[in-house]
Order: structure tokens, then C-alpha cells, then sequence
């Protein structure tokens, strides 16, 4: 019997994700027996043409990370959609949109002008800007569309899993593709992580106190981090208690705050409001003026609250003027 | 609902308002404002909670996602909550939500909250009223709709699926 084939592809994504496929070490020879990788860009040479040659579903399962922000993305997006049995959203840009998401704060013509224009480091006197089509001698270039917001995979294709993470912890990568393997999946459109938070795995969490009571919250450049306490009960900004757990607690165990880079639970439907909500009512002041004051101390809510899933929240972008 | 039809000049701007009320103060508020026959703007669609604590942020923003184009949350005055403490939590996610929601685009006078005790139903009237007056001034929200996955693909011309 044929080995099961599987494809990884990248969309609007950093490349870490690639990186976390490698870090298998060992591992990734055990799945190198198990399947054959039938198209995988960044690691191997095959060509869109491989994978239009394929007959439908024929790729057993097709990893995607990355958001969706290019016509070309989307194109690929539902072209591995076609020829996968199964269409997995690896990481957090491809789950909830993750960094590039944070786009959706701006629109098309803002992110251009920015990178083609305004930004201190360029210089561009002819105003040059990508263009979707250009003639040159040799004939015409083509150039893919940048979308007017980001969106998440599940946004643009159907997805059946989704392995969260920036990047997705190995542990949790091979447990997926082993659950794959032996056919042992739990219902479609589960994400492939522990449903509870990441204090649960947290090494500080016995010091995590009772009630927090906070008059500000710190970061983390402000303050001698104490590696044994719970970071909450120092002021700082972790996000554990919102974010599903899975990593270990990797961050918490690096004397770093959780950013979330794992999303949700199965519970909440917008990340951002909920964490802002536990964050919130975690100050102790009881008149706006102080509330405000020590709200000064997060400056960029979307920022720190969306910074992996603005596309997969409620409001989805930046609302724009009528 | 007619509604939600574009605002012309026979067809005026009617803005929907989701209003938040605590169960022991600004809900029984709104009670005292219909037995005492006040009327206001029937913009208003009212949810009782328990508590202005039991507000997540997040039925704000499911508010608007579902079409609302203002929200108003009423709890107990400070110092008389049913609870003892929800109010001022109510009172420290609203600012900070307010500040998320500039970030966002969306203008502070879309969300208000106010302190309306059991026996303000003059209060609820004049909040409502000014409330919808505001909105209606700002005009309708225009969320961006969240995409969905498009089967046939084939159809779809190659660039930006077009935003409304």
C-alpha cells in the first residue's frame, strides 16, 4: 500500500512554522517513513503544476500556515483545499491571523504607502509601487494582489483542524500528525491543543495569588523579573489565564510573559475582548480618573490584546469611515 | 426588519441600540419608566444581566457584529452594587474597551455607561434619548463582514474579494 501524502504550504507567514516542522529533529524520520511529502516549497522542489497534476483529495493532508492577505495565497489556499483530504491551519497566522493580522488596524492604501512612501527608511522619489501587471521588454510581469484586509484560513477555506501556536510547540505537531496517521482525530473543526489555560502547565501558578489587585501593569523592560513568581502578581501583562495551553508554559518558563500565541480556549469566542475583560477588572482602582490613569500603562490595547488573532475577532478590522 | 434598509431621506437613519441593565437597578429602572408611562426612543433593545459585572466585553462587540450601531450598559450606582464590586469592574472594562475601540475606528459616543438606581426611570428616559440622538448623528456603524470560504472558487474573479 501507497504511503499517505502530505503537502505543507505558506501563506502570509514568517517562515517560523517551517522552522517547527525541522524542529522534529529525530521525529521528522519517523514521518519521512510513515508519508510521502508530495509538496513542500520552502523544503523541497516542487511547482504549483505538481499539485494541479494531482486528482482531487489525493493529498491526504495539506499543512497551511500563514494568513491570507494576496490573491496568490488565496489561490493556493483553496487549490490545496481541492486536492486534500484534509486541510490542517498550522500556526497562529493561519488559526487567527496572527502578526500580519495586526494589518487589519489599517487598509490597503495605508500599508502601501507606508512601505512605498511615508516610512523614514524608504526612498522613493518616482513613487514606484507594486503593480499587478507590467509591461517590460521582455513582455508583461505579473506581480499578486495585496488583499484590502487579512484574513485567517478558515476565513477563505474550509479547514478541518487547526494546530495553534507561533509556531505550533513539536510536541503538539507530532501529536497531530500521529493522530492523523492512525486515524484517531476528534471531530472536524477541533483545534489540536489541551482546552484549558496555560496557567494549568505553568510552573509559577502555586504562587499565583487569590485576588489580584493591581494599581498598574508593568513591561516586561521596567522591571527585575523574580523567575518564581507568578508574572501576574509582579504586574506584568501575561496572558496565560486566557490563552490555551499546550506549549509547556515555554514563555512563563523563559521569564517572559505569555503573548498568546496560542489562542482561546473552546469557550471564548473573541480573544482580545476577554483578555481585555480579566486584565480590566484586575485593577484596583474604583473612579474613572484613576482607572485611567493606570490604563496609561496599555498604551496599544490591539496590540497587546489581538496581537495574534485581529482577523478572528468579532469586529475582524479597523472599522473605516463611512 | 426594515431597519436595516439604507438610510434615504423618506427613510431616515433609525440607529439600533442594545442596552446592557443590571437586574437590580437599571433594569428595574426601565420598569418603573413603563408603569409610570414615560415614553422614549424605541430604538432601544433591552437585556437584563444580573450585574453590570456579568458584562464581557465581548457582548459589546457581538452587539455590533450582529448590526447594533450603539450599546448602553447600566449598573448600580458606586457603593450600591448587589455585589458589592461589579459595578467597578464594569466600570474598568468599559475604559478600557473604550480605549480598544478607538483603536478600532469605532467612536467612543457609540458606548456609554451610566449609574441608574431603581428609582431613575427619568433617567433611563433622558440617557435613551440622548443616546439614540448621538448615534443617529454618527450614523449607521458599517462593520466590514467577516469572510467566509467561497466554494467554487473557480467564479471568483483573481483579486480582492470585494469588502462592502
Amino acid at each position: 500500500m501507497s504511503k499517505p501524502k502530505v503537502g505543507f504550504y505558506w501563506c502570509a507567514s514568517c517562515g517560523g512554522c517551517e522552522e517547527a516542522v525541522v524542529d522534529l529533529a529525530e521525529d521528522i524520520l519517523k514521518v519521512v517513513e510513515a508519508v510521502d511529502i508530495v509538496f513542500w516549497p520552502v523544503a523541497l522542489d516542487f511547482k504549483k503544476s505538481d499539485v494541479e497534476a494531482m486528482k482531487d483529495g489525493e493529498m491526504a493532508v495539506c499543512f497551511i500556515n500563514g494568513a491570507i492577505r494576496t490573491s496568490e495565497q488565496l489561490e493556493m489556499a483553496e487549490l490545496c483545499r481541492r486536492k486534500s483530504g484534509l486541510v490542517v491551519a498550522f500556526g497562529s497566522c493561519a488559526h487567527t491571523g496572527g502578526i500580519p493580522g495586526l494589518a487589519n488596524l489599517y487598509d490597503r492604501e495605508g500599508v502601501l504607502d507606508r512601505s512605498y512612501n511615508s516610512a523614514p527608511s524608504v526612498v522613493n522619489p518616482e513613487g514606484v509601487r507594486p503593480l499587478t501587471s507590467t509591461k517590460v521588454p521582455e513582455g508583461t510581469v505579473t506581480l499578486p494582489e495585496l488583499h484590502e484586509s487579512v484574513s485567517t484560513l478558515a476565513q477563505t477555506v474550509d479547514v478541518d483542524y487547526f494546530l495553534p501556536g507561533c509556531p505550533p510547540p513539536v510536541k503538539l505537531v507530532m501529536a497531530a500528525i500521529t493522530a492523523i496517521l492512525e486515524g484517531k482525530l476528534p471531530p472536524k473543526g477541533s483545534t489540536l491543543a489541551p482546552d484549558i489555560a496555560m496557567c494549568d502547565e505553568c510552573p509559577r501558578k502555586e504562587s499565583k495569588p487569590e485576588k489580584l489587585s493591581l494599581p498598574e501593569f508593568k513591561r516586561p523592560h521596567q522591571v527585575l523579573i523574580d523567575p518564581a513568581k507568578c508574572l501576574l502578581d509582579q504586574g506584568l501583562l501575561c496572558l496565560g489565564p486566557e490563552t490555551r495551553s499546550g506549549c509547556g508554559a515555554a514563555c512563563p518558563s523563559g521569564n517572559m510573559p505569555c503573548t498568546g500565541c496560542l489562542g482561546p480556549t473552546s469557550r471564548v469566542k473573541d480573544y482580545g475582548a476577554k483578555a481585555l475583560s480579566a486584565f480590566a477588572s484586575t485593577l484596583d482602582g474604583k473612579e474613572s480618573p484613576a482607572i485611567e490613569k493606570s490604563l496609561e500603562t496599555i498604551s496599544d490595547p490591539v496590540g497587546t490584546f489581538y496581537r495574534y488573532s485581529l482577523p478572528a475577532s468579532l469586529l475582524y478590522r479597523r472599522v473605516r469611515p463611512n | 426588519m426594515s431597519d436595516n434598509a439604507k438610510p434615504t431621506p423618506t427613510n431616515p437613519f433609525e440607529p439600533r441600540i442594545v442596552a446592557f441593565f443590571c437586574n437590580w437597578c437599571t433594569y428595574t429602572a426601565a420598569d418603573l419608566a413603563g408603569t409610570s408611562r414615560m415614553t422614549y426612543a424605541p430604538n432601544v433593545r433591552v437585556l437584563r444581566l444580573m450585574c453590570s459585572g456579568r458584562l464581557d466585553p465581548q457582548f459589546v462587540l457581538a452587539a455590533f457584529r450582529e448590526g447594533a450601531d450603539g450599546v448602553l450598559i447600566g449598573g448600580c450606582h458606586p457603593g450600591d452594587c448587589h455585589y458589592q464590586e461589579g459595578n467597578y469592574k464594569a466600570l474598568r472594562r468599559y475604559h478600557l474597551l473604550q480605549k480598544m475601540l478607538r483603536q478600532m475606528g469605532i467612536d467612543e459616543k457609540r458606548v456609554r455607561l451610566e449609574w441608574i438606581s431603581a428609582s431613575e426611570g427619568e433617567r433611563v428616559q433622558k440617557v435613551i434619548n440622548e443616546l439614540v440622538d448621538q448615534v443617529k448623528a454618527l450614523g449607521p456603524l458599517g462593520l466590514t463582514p467577516i469572510p467566509v470560504p467561497h466554494h467554487g472558487a473557480a467564479a471568483r474573479p483573481a483579486g480582492e474579494a470585494k469588502e462592502a
